[in-house]
Protein backbone atom coordinates (compact mmCIF):
# COMPACT_ATOMS: atom_id res chain seq x y z
CA UNK A 1 0.00 0.00 0.00
CA UNK A 2 1.61 3.31 -0.78
CA UNK A 3 0.56 6.76 0.98
CA UNK A 4 1.86 9.20 -0.76
CA UNK A 5 -0.18 11.61 -1.31
CA UNK A 6 -0.03 11.78 -5.31
CA UNK A 7 -1.29 8.51 -5.12
CA UNK A 8 -4.30 8.86 -2.70
CA UNK A 9 -7.62 9.46 -3.35
CA UNK A 10 -8.23 13.83 -3.93
CA UNK A 11 -11.06 13.28 -2.39
CA UNK A 12 -12.68 10.20 0.48
CA UNK A 13 -15.72 10.14 2.44
CA UNK A 14 -15.58 7.45 5.00
CA UNK A 15 -19.32 6.79 6.52
CA UNK A 16 -20.11 10.00 6.67
CA UNK A 17 -23.49 11.53 7.22
CA UNK A 18 -25.07 14.95 7.53
CA UNK A 19 -28.18 16.09 9.57
CA UNK A 20 -29.35 19.57 9.69
CA UNK A 21 -29.44 20.09 13.85
CA UNK A 22 -33.66 20.87 13.95
CA UNK A 23 -36.48 19.57 15.98
CA UNK A 24 -36.77 16.56 13.35
CA UNK A 25 -32.86 16.25 12.67
CA UNK A 26 -33.44 15.49 9.59
CA UNK A 27 -30.43 13.17 7.81
CA UNK A 28 -29.71 14.57 4.67
CA UNK A 29 -26.95 12.82 3.73
CA UNK A 30 -26.75 8.65 5.22
CA UNK A 31 -23.19 7.23 5.90
CA UNK A 32 -21.94 8.35 2.41
CA UNK A 33 -18.65 6.32 1.43
CA UNK A 34 -16.94 7.79 -2.28
CA UNK A 35 -13.43 8.33 -3.18
CA UNK A 36 -12.78 11.28 -5.98
CA UNK A 37 -9.66 10.20 -8.20
CA UNK A 38 -7.09 12.62 -9.10
CA UNK A 39 -8.42 14.47 -11.99
CA UNK A 40 -11.16 12.68 -12.51
CA UNK A 41 -14.39 14.20 -13.41
CA UNK A 42 -16.89 12.57 -10.82
CA UNK A 43 -20.73 13.53 -11.26
CA UNK A 44 -22.77 13.22 -8.61
CA UNK A 45 -26.40 12.59 -10.34
CA UNK A 46 -29.83 12.63 -8.40
CA UNK A 47 -32.57 14.36 -8.38
CA UNK A 48 -33.64 17.46 -6.09
CA UNK A 49 -32.73 16.12 -2.14
CA UNK A 50 -30.61 13.33 -3.10
CA UNK A 51 -28.47 15.02 -0.96
CA UNK A 52 -25.39 15.70 -4.00
CA UNK A 53 -25.54 19.77 -2.77
CA UNK A 54 -24.84 18.60 0.36
CA UNK A 55 -22.13 16.41 -0.55
CA UNK A 56 -20.52 18.64 -2.59
CA UNK A 57 -20.89 21.90 0.09
CA UNK A 58 -18.94 19.34 2.68
CA UNK A 59 -16.07 19.14 0.32
CA UNK A 60 -15.63 22.84 0.67
CA UNK A 61 -16.60 22.86 4.17
CA UNK A 62 -19.64 25.06 3.82
CA UNK A 63 -21.19 22.49 6.07
CA UNK A 64 -19.84 20.37 8.48
CA UNK A 65 -20.04 16.56 8.37
CA UNK A 66 -22.59 15.35 11.50
CA UNK A 67 -21.04 12.12 11.58
CA UNK A 68 -17.38 10.44 9.67
CA UNK A 69 -14.77 11.39 8.10
CA UNK A 70 -13.78 13.22 5.31
CA UNK A 71 -10.58 13.53 3.95
CA UNK A 72 -9.30 16.53 0.92
CA UNK A 73 -6.05 15.70 -0.24
CA UNK A 74 -5.57 13.01 2.28
CA UNK A 75 -6.26 15.35 5.36
CA UNK A 76 -9.08 14.81 7.35
CA UNK A 77 -10.89 18.21 7.19
CA UNK A 78 -10.73 19.06 10.63
CA UNK A 79 -7.10 19.83 10.39
CA UNK A 80 -7.74 22.06 7.34
CA UNK A 81 -8.07 25.82 8.17
CA UNK A 82 -10.45 26.22 6.00
CA UNK A 83 -9.85 28.97 4.22
CA UNK A 84 -7.04 28.01 2.87
CA UNK A 85 -9.06 24.81 2.37
CA UNK A 86 -11.48 26.87 0.10
CA UNK A 87 -8.78 28.91 -1.74
CA UNK A 88 -7.87 25.67 -3.30
CA UNK A 89 -10.84 24.37 -4.44
CA UNK A 90 -12.77 26.07 -6.98
CA UNK A 91 -16.67 26.64 -6.97
CA UNK A 92 -18.43 27.27 -9.71
CA UNK A 93 -22.55 27.03 -9.06
CA UNK A 94 -25.98 27.46 -11.03
CA UNK A 95 -26.54 31.16 -9.95
CA UNK A 96 -22.84 32.06 -10.96
CA UNK A 97 -23.30 34.54 -7.93
CA UNK A 98 -20.57 37.17 -9.77
CA UNK A 99 -19.73 39.89 -7.40
CA UNK A 100 -22.44 42.67 -9.28
CA UNK A 101 -20.22 45.82 -7.68
CA UNK A 102 -17.41 44.19 -9.19
CA UNK A 103 -16.13 44.44 -13.07
CA UNK A 104 -15.53 40.69 -14.85
CA UNK A 105 -11.78 41.76 -14.05
CA UNK A 106 -11.70 41.90 -10.80
CA UNK A 107 -14.35 39.24 -9.97
CA UNK A 108 -12.34 37.22 -11.67
CA UNK A 109 -8.73 38.08 -9.95
CA UNK A 110 -10.64 38.26 -6.43
CA UNK A 111 -8.70 35.26 -5.22
CA UNK A 112 -5.48 35.75 -6.37
CA UNK A 113 -5.89 39.87 -5.18
CA UNK A 114 -6.91 38.03 -1.71
CA UNK A 115 -3.83 35.95 -1.97
CA UNK A 116 -1.59 38.93 -2.80
CA UNK A 117 -0.54 38.27 -5.60
CA UNK A 118 1.63 41.35 -7.63
CA UNK A 119 -1.04 43.40 -9.62
CA UNK A 120 0.65 42.42 -12.86
CA UNK A 121 0.69 38.84 -12.18
CA UNK A 122 -3.32 39.43 -11.46
CA UNK A 123 -3.55 41.18 -14.74
CA UNK A 124 -1.72 38.54 -16.56
CA UNK A 125 -3.79 35.87 -15.29
CA UNK A 126 -7.52 37.34 -16.00
CA UNK A 127 -6.25 37.75 -19.73
CA UNK A 128 -5.15 34.13 -19.62
CA UNK A 129 -8.33 33.37 -18.18
CA UNK A 130 -10.66 34.84 -20.15
CA UNK A 131 -8.90 33.20 -23.56
CA UNK A 132 -9.37 30.02 -21.92
CA UNK A 133 -12.88 30.40 -21.31
CA UNK A 134 -13.17 31.99 -24.66
CA UNK A 135 -14.60 35.38 -23.82
CA UNK A 136 -13.51 38.73 -25.54
CA UNK A 137 -10.69 40.51 -23.84
CA UNK A 138 -12.49 43.70 -23.35
CA UNK A 139 -14.75 41.83 -21.48
CA UNK A 140 -12.94 42.54 -18.69
CA UNK A 141 -13.88 45.93 -17.42
CA UNK A 142 -17.57 45.34 -18.03
CA UNK A 143 -19.92 44.48 -15.08
CA UNK A 144 -21.69 41.27 -14.84
CA UNK A 145 -25.07 43.13 -15.76
CA UNK A 146 -24.02 43.52 -18.64
CA UNK A 147 -23.21 40.16 -20.07
CA UNK A 148 -25.58 36.99 -20.88
CA UNK A 149 -26.46 33.99 -19.28
CA UNK A 150 -23.62 32.08 -20.78
CA UNK A 151 -20.69 35.13 -20.71
CA UNK A 152 -21.67 35.15 -16.54
CA UNK A 153 -20.79 31.48 -16.49
CA UNK A 154 -17.85 31.22 -18.36
CA UNK A 155 -16.79 34.19 -16.07
CA UNK A 156 -17.92 31.99 -13.24
CA UNK A 157 -16.00 29.21 -14.18
CA UNK A 158 -12.61 31.65 -15.31
CA UNK A 159 -13.06 33.32 -11.32
CA UNK A 160 -13.23 29.58 -10.11
CA UNK A 161 -9.78 28.42 -12.34
CA UNK A 162 -7.99 32.02 -11.54
CA UNK A 163 -5.86 30.82 -8.55
CA UNK A 164 -5.22 27.14 -10.37
CA UNK A 165 -7.30 25.53 -7.77
CA UNK A 166 -6.58 21.66 -7.98
CA UNK A 167 -10.19 20.58 -6.82
CA UNK A 168 -12.92 21.90 -8.79
CA UNK A 169 -16.45 21.61 -7.30
CA UNK A 170 -19.70 22.21 -9.68
CA UNK A 171 -23.04 22.76 -8.72
CA UNK A 172 -25.57 22.44 -11.88
CA UNK A 173 -23.15 25.32 -13.48
CA UNK A 174 -24.91 25.36 -16.46
CA UNK A 175 -28.16 24.60 -15.73
CA UNK A 176 -30.13 27.93 -15.99
CA UNK A 177 -28.62 28.30 -19.48
CA UNK A 178 -30.72 27.64 -22.62
CA UNK A 179 -30.63 24.14 -24.59
CA UNK A 180 -27.68 26.02 -26.93
CA UNK A 181 -25.48 27.65 -24.49
CA UNK A 182 -25.55 24.93 -22.21
CA UNK A 183 -24.26 22.59 -25.14
CA UNK A 184 -21.56 24.82 -26.07
CA UNK A 185 -20.34 25.30 -22.10
CA UNK A 186 -20.49 21.55 -21.95
CA UNK A 187 -18.37 20.74 -24.89
CA UNK A 188 -16.18 23.52 -23.71
CA UNK A 189 -15.88 22.31 -20.77
CA UNK A 190 -14.70 18.96 -21.66
CA UNK A 191 -11.97 19.96 -24.01
CA UNK A 192 -10.49 22.39 -20.80
CA UNK A 193 -10.95 19.09 -18.88
CA UNK A 194 -8.96 17.60 -21.14
CA UNK A 195 -5.79 20.16 -21.03
CA UNK A 196 -6.14 20.76 -17.56
CA UNK A 197 -6.75 17.44 -15.99
CA UNK A 198 -8.04 19.31 -12.58
CA UNK A 199 -9.80 16.56 -9.64
CA UNK A 200 -14.19 17.69 -10.70
CA UNK A 201 -17.08 17.19 -8.49
CA UNK A 202 -20.29 18.22 -10.96
CA UNK A 203 -23.75 18.38 -9.56
CA UNK A 204 -26.36 17.75 -12.01
CA UNK A 205 -29.78 16.17 -12.90
CA UNK A 206 -29.47 15.83 -16.57
CA UNK A 207 -28.51 12.30 -17.03
CA UNK A 208 -27.44 13.51 -21.00
CA UNK A 209 -24.75 15.98 -19.07
CA UNK A 210 -23.62 13.43 -16.83
CA UNK A 211 -22.98 10.61 -19.56
CA UNK A 212 -21.04 13.40 -21.73
CA UNK A 213 -18.84 14.91 -18.69
CA UNK A 214 -18.83 12.30 -16.09
CA UNK A 215 -15.61 9.67 -16.29
CA UNK A 216 -17.69 8.16 -13.16
CA UNK A 217 -21.14 9.00 -12.23
CA UNK A 218 -22.36 8.46 -8.30
CA UNK A 219 -25.73 8.28 -8.37
CA UNK A 220 -27.44 9.45 -5.40
CA UNK A 221 -31.35 9.48 -4.59
CA UNK A 222 -32.36 10.25 -0.87
CA UNK A 223 -29.23 10.89 0.57
CA UNK A 224 -27.44 7.90 -0.04
CA UNK A 225 -25.07 6.47 -3.02
CA UNK A 226 -26.97 4.09 -4.97
CA UNK A 227 -23.52 3.12 -6.47
CA UNK A 228 -20.75 4.57 -9.07
CA UNK A 229 -20.62 3.63 -12.87
CA UNK A 230 -18.65 4.66 -15.57
CA UNK A 231 -20.93 5.79 -18.35
CA UNK A 232 -21.12 2.72 -20.34
CA UNK A 233 -21.59 0.96 -17.28
CA UNK A 234 -24.28 3.02 -16.24
CA UNK A 235 -25.42 2.89 -19.78
CA UNK A 236 -26.05 -1.03 -19.23
CA UNK A 237 -26.97 -1.46 -15.48
CA UNK A 238 -30.22 -2.96 -14.57
CA UNK A 239 -30.15 -1.03 -11.37
CA UNK A 240 -33.98 0.05 -11.51
CA UNK A 241 -33.11 3.85 -10.56
CA UNK A 242 -30.26 3.93 -13.22
CA UNK A 243 -33.08 2.17 -15.60
CA UNK A 244 -35.79 5.08 -14.57
CA UNK A 245 -33.53 7.46 -15.36
CA UNK A 246 -32.54 6.60 -18.53
CA UNK A 247 -36.57 6.02 -19.10
CA UNK A 248 -36.95 9.48 -17.73
CA UNK A 249 -34.11 10.47 -20.87
CA UNK A 250 -35.21 8.08 -23.75
CA UNK A 251 -33.82 4.94 -24.59
CA UNK A 252 -31.25 7.07 -26.72
CA UNK A 253 -29.81 9.03 -23.68
CA UNK B 1 -44.10 93.23 9.58
CA UNK B 2 -44.22 90.36 7.01
CA UNK B 3 -42.17 87.04 7.58
CA UNK B 4 -38.88 88.04 4.75
CA UNK B 5 -38.73 91.16 6.68
CA UNK B 6 -39.04 89.49 10.41
CA UNK B 7 -36.12 87.12 8.84
CA UNK B 8 -34.16 89.92 7.47
CA UNK B 9 -34.33 92.37 10.79
CA UNK B 10 -33.34 89.21 12.71
CA UNK B 11 -30.67 87.72 9.95
CA UNK B 12 -28.37 86.95 12.89
CA UNK B 13 -30.26 85.09 15.32
CA UNK B 14 -32.22 83.05 12.35
CA UNK B 15 -28.31 81.78 11.25
CA UNK B 16 -27.15 81.27 14.63
CA UNK B 17 -30.23 79.38 15.10
CA UNK B 18 -30.04 77.49 12.00
CA UNK B 19 -26.50 76.33 12.94
CA UNK B 20 -27.51 74.86 16.39
CA UNK B 21 -29.84 73.36 14.41
CA UNK B 22 -27.58 72.04 12.44
CA UNK B 23 -25.44 71.09 15.15
CA UNK B 24 -27.67 69.17 17.07
CA UNK B 25 -28.89 66.91 14.06
CA UNK B 26 -25.31 66.75 13.01
CA UNK B 27 -24.05 65.95 15.87
CA UNK B 28 -26.75 62.82 16.92
CA UNK B 29 -26.48 61.76 13.14
CA UNK B 30 -22.99 60.96 12.88
CA UNK B 31 -23.34 59.10 16.86
CA UNK B 32 -26.29 57.41 15.57
CA UNK B 33 -24.28 56.18 12.19
CA UNK B 34 -21.04 55.13 14.48
CA UNK B 35 -23.43 53.31 16.54
CA UNK B 36 -26.16 51.82 14.33
CA UNK B 37 -24.48 50.29 11.57
CA UNK B 38 -21.94 48.62 13.71
CA UNK B 39 -25.27 47.10 15.94
CA UNK B 40 -26.86 46.38 12.44
CA UNK B 41 -24.06 44.40 11.40
CA UNK B 42 -23.29 42.54 15.06
CA UNK B 43 -27.10 41.31 14.75
CA UNK B 44 -26.08 39.50 11.24
CA UNK B 45 -23.45 38.20 12.92
CA UNK B 46 -25.32 36.86 16.12
CA UNK B 47 -28.95 36.03 15.13
CA UNK B 48 -29.55 35.78 19.04
CA UNK B 49 -28.89 39.84 19.28
CA UNK B 50 -31.43 40.43 16.87
CA UNK B 51 -34.68 40.49 18.90
CA UNK B 52 -33.34 42.16 22.17
CA UNK B 53 -31.54 44.90 19.97
CA UNK B 54 -33.83 45.58 17.13
CA UNK B 55 -36.40 45.74 20.38
CA UNK B 56 -34.71 48.12 22.50
CA UNK B 57 -34.41 50.08 19.58
CA UNK B 58 -38.10 49.88 18.76
CA UNK B 59 -38.83 50.84 22.66
CA UNK B 60 -36.81 54.23 22.67
CA UNK B 61 -38.69 55.00 19.48
CA UNK B 62 -42.56 54.52 21.14
CA UNK B 63 -41.05 57.12 24.11
CA UNK B 64 -42.82 60.66 23.34
CA UNK B 65 -40.06 62.85 22.49
CA UNK B 66 -41.00 65.68 24.65
CA UNK B 67 -41.04 62.48 27.78
CA UNK B 68 -37.56 61.30 26.35
CA UNK B 69 -35.77 64.84 27.44
CA UNK B 70 -37.08 64.94 30.67
CA UNK B 71 -36.13 61.03 30.94
CA UNK B 72 -32.88 61.74 30.42
CA UNK B 73 -32.67 65.13 32.46
CA UNK B 74 -30.78 63.63 35.56
CA UNK B 75 -28.60 61.72 33.47
CA UNK B 76 -24.84 63.36 34.69
CA UNK B 77 -23.00 64.76 33.00
CA UNK B 78 -25.59 64.85 29.63
CA UNK B 79 -27.62 66.20 31.90
CA UNK B 80 -25.51 69.32 32.85
CA UNK B 81 -26.42 70.72 29.38
CA UNK B 82 -29.12 70.71 27.37
CA UNK B 83 -27.69 70.63 24.13
CA UNK B 84 -26.02 66.94 25.41
CA UNK B 85 -29.27 65.70 26.38
CA UNK B 86 -30.68 66.63 23.09
CA UNK B 87 -28.49 65.13 21.15
CA UNK B 88 -28.80 62.05 23.28
CA UNK B 89 -31.97 62.04 22.31
CA UNK B 90 -31.77 62.26 18.80
CA UNK B 91 -29.26 60.26 18.80
CA UNK B 92 -31.72 57.23 20.23
CA UNK B 93 -33.83 58.84 17.90
CA UNK B 94 -31.88 57.83 15.02
CA UNK B 95 -30.43 54.62 16.05
CA UNK B 96 -33.97 52.33 14.40
CA UNK B 97 -33.57 53.24 11.37
CA UNK B 98 -29.99 52.71 11.10
CA UNK B 99 -29.48 49.34 12.69
CA UNK B 100 -32.91 47.95 10.57
CA UNK B 101 -31.55 49.50 7.23
CA UNK B 102 -28.06 48.46 8.15
CA UNK B 103 -29.23 44.60 8.88
CA UNK B 104 -32.04 44.79 5.94
CA UNK B 105 -29.63 45.63 3.36
CA UNK B 106 -26.88 43.35 4.51
CA UNK B 107 -29.50 40.37 4.65
CA UNK B 108 -30.89 41.59 1.23
CA UNK B 109 -27.76 40.73 -0.53
CA UNK B 110 -28.23 37.81 -3.27
CA UNK B 111 -27.65 34.73 -1.22
CA UNK B 112 -25.94 33.12 -4.38
CA UNK B 113 -23.03 35.97 -3.94
CA UNK B 114 -22.49 35.28 -0.48
CA UNK B 115 -22.11 31.88 -1.16
CA UNK B 116 -19.89 31.97 -3.53
CA UNK B 117 -17.56 34.62 -1.65
CA UNK B 118 -17.54 32.55 1.29
CA UNK B 119 -17.00 29.05 -1.08
CA UNK B 120 -13.85 30.56 -2.73
CA UNK B 121 -12.34 31.30 0.96
CA UNK B 122 -12.92 34.71 1.89
CA UNK B 123 -12.61 35.48 5.45
CA UNK B 124 -15.65 36.95 7.22
CA UNK B 125 -14.25 40.06 7.16
CA UNK B 126 -13.64 40.42 3.72
CA UNK B 127 -16.89 39.04 2.73
CA UNK B 128 -18.07 42.05 5.04
CA UNK B 129 -16.47 44.67 3.73
CA UNK B 130 -15.73 43.40 0.05
CA UNK B 131 -19.33 42.00 -0.77
CA UNK B 132 -21.89 42.57 1.50
CA UNK B 133 -21.13 46.45 2.78
CA UNK B 134 -20.88 47.74 -0.26
CA UNK B 135 -24.31 45.90 -1.79
CA UNK B 136 -26.25 46.84 1.51
CA UNK B 137 -24.53 50.93 0.80
CA UNK B 138 -28.06 52.03 -0.77
CA UNK B 139 -30.34 50.49 1.60
CA UNK B 140 -27.80 51.57 4.56
CA UNK B 141 -28.19 55.52 3.30
CA UNK B 142 -31.61 55.35 2.89
CA UNK B 143 -31.62 54.61 6.34
CA UNK B 144 -29.04 57.71 7.36
CA UNK B 145 -31.50 59.81 5.24
CA UNK B 146 -34.77 58.92 7.39
CA UNK B 147 -33.07 59.30 10.13
CA UNK B 148 -31.66 63.00 9.44
CA UNK B 149 -35.12 64.02 7.97
CA UNK B 150 -36.83 62.72 11.29
CA UNK B 151 -33.85 64.37 13.15
CA UNK B 152 -34.29 67.68 11.53
CA UNK B 153 -37.95 67.67 12.63
CA UNK B 154 -37.48 66.38 16.22
CA UNK B 155 -34.55 68.65 16.82
CA UNK B 156 -37.25 71.81 16.98
CA UNK B 157 -38.37 70.14 20.30
CA UNK B 158 -35.26 70.71 22.04
CA UNK B 159 -35.69 74.04 22.27
CA UNK B 160 -38.45 73.41 25.10
CA UNK B 161 -35.31 72.12 27.18
CA UNK B 162 -33.56 74.99 26.32
CA UNK B 163 -30.81 73.32 23.24
CA UNK B 164 -32.03 76.26 21.18
CA UNK B 165 -32.11 75.35 17.78
CA UNK B 166 -35.11 76.59 14.80
CA UNK B 167 -37.82 75.37 17.69
CA UNK B 168 -36.66 78.34 19.93
CA UNK B 169 -39.06 80.46 16.98
CA UNK B 170 -41.43 77.76 17.31
CA UNK B 171 -41.98 78.01 21.04
CA UNK B 172 -41.66 81.52 21.06
CA UNK B 173 -44.20 82.12 18.17
CA UNK B 174 -46.75 80.13 19.67
CA UNK B 175 -46.28 81.67 23.28
CA UNK B 176 -46.99 85.12 21.12
CA UNK B 177 -49.56 83.99 18.93
CA UNK B 178 -47.43 84.81 16.07
CA UNK B 179 -47.44 82.99 13.50
CA UNK B 180 -44.34 84.92 11.22
CA UNK B 181 -42.16 83.44 14.32
CA UNK B 182 -43.68 80.15 13.95
CA UNK B 183 -42.85 80.33 10.09
CA UNK B 184 -39.30 81.56 11.28
CA UNK B 185 -38.39 78.65 12.72
CA UNK B 186 -40.73 76.37 10.46
CA UNK B 187 -39.78 77.10 7.73
CA UNK B 188 -35.43 77.04 7.66
CA UNK B 189 -36.19 73.54 9.72
CA UNK B 190 -37.93 72.42 6.62
CA UNK B 191 -35.91 73.69 4.14
CA UNK B 192 -33.12 71.95 5.94
CA UNK B 193 -35.10 68.68 6.01
CA UNK B 194 -35.58 68.89 1.86
CA UNK B 195 -32.27 69.46 1.70
CA UNK B 196 -31.33 66.61 3.14
CA UNK B 197 -34.16 64.64 2.07
CA UNK B 198 -32.74 65.71 -1.78
CA UNK B 199 -29.24 64.88 -1.40
CA UNK B 200 -29.18 61.63 0.78
CA UNK B 201 -31.65 60.31 -1.79
CA UNK B 202 -28.63 61.37 -4.40
CA UNK B 203 -26.09 59.45 -2.78
CA UNK B 204 -28.57 56.92 -2.63
CA UNK B 205 -29.48 56.42 -5.90
CA UNK B 206 -25.85 56.62 -7.21
CA UNK B 207 -24.90 53.87 -4.67
CA UNK B 208 -27.38 51.67 -5.62
CA UNK B 209 -26.74 51.99 -8.81
CA UNK B 210 -24.25 49.03 -8.56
Amino acid sequence: MNDSPDLRPAIEFRNVSYRLNGADDRELLHNLNLEVQRGETLVLLGRSGSGKTTTLKLINHLLAPSDGELRVEARPIREWDVIRLRRMIGYVIQEVGLFPHFTVERNIGLVPTIENWPASRIAERVREMLKLVGLDPETATRYPRELSGGQRQRVGVARALAADPPILLMDEPFGALDPITRAELQHEFLELQKRLRKTVVFVTHDLREALLLGTRIALMEAGRLINVQTPEEFLNSREPLAAAYKNAFGAGA
Amino acid sequence: MNLWQFMLHNHTEVVELTLEHLWLVGVSTILAVLIGIPLGILITRWPALNKPILGGANIIQTIPSLALFGFLLPAPWIGERADRLAILALTLYALLPLIRNTYAGIQGVDRAVVEAGRGMGLTDRQLLFQVELPLALGVIIAGVRVATVISVGLATIAAAIGAGGLGEYIFRGLAMVNNQVILAGAIPAAVMALLADVSLGWLEKRLSAN
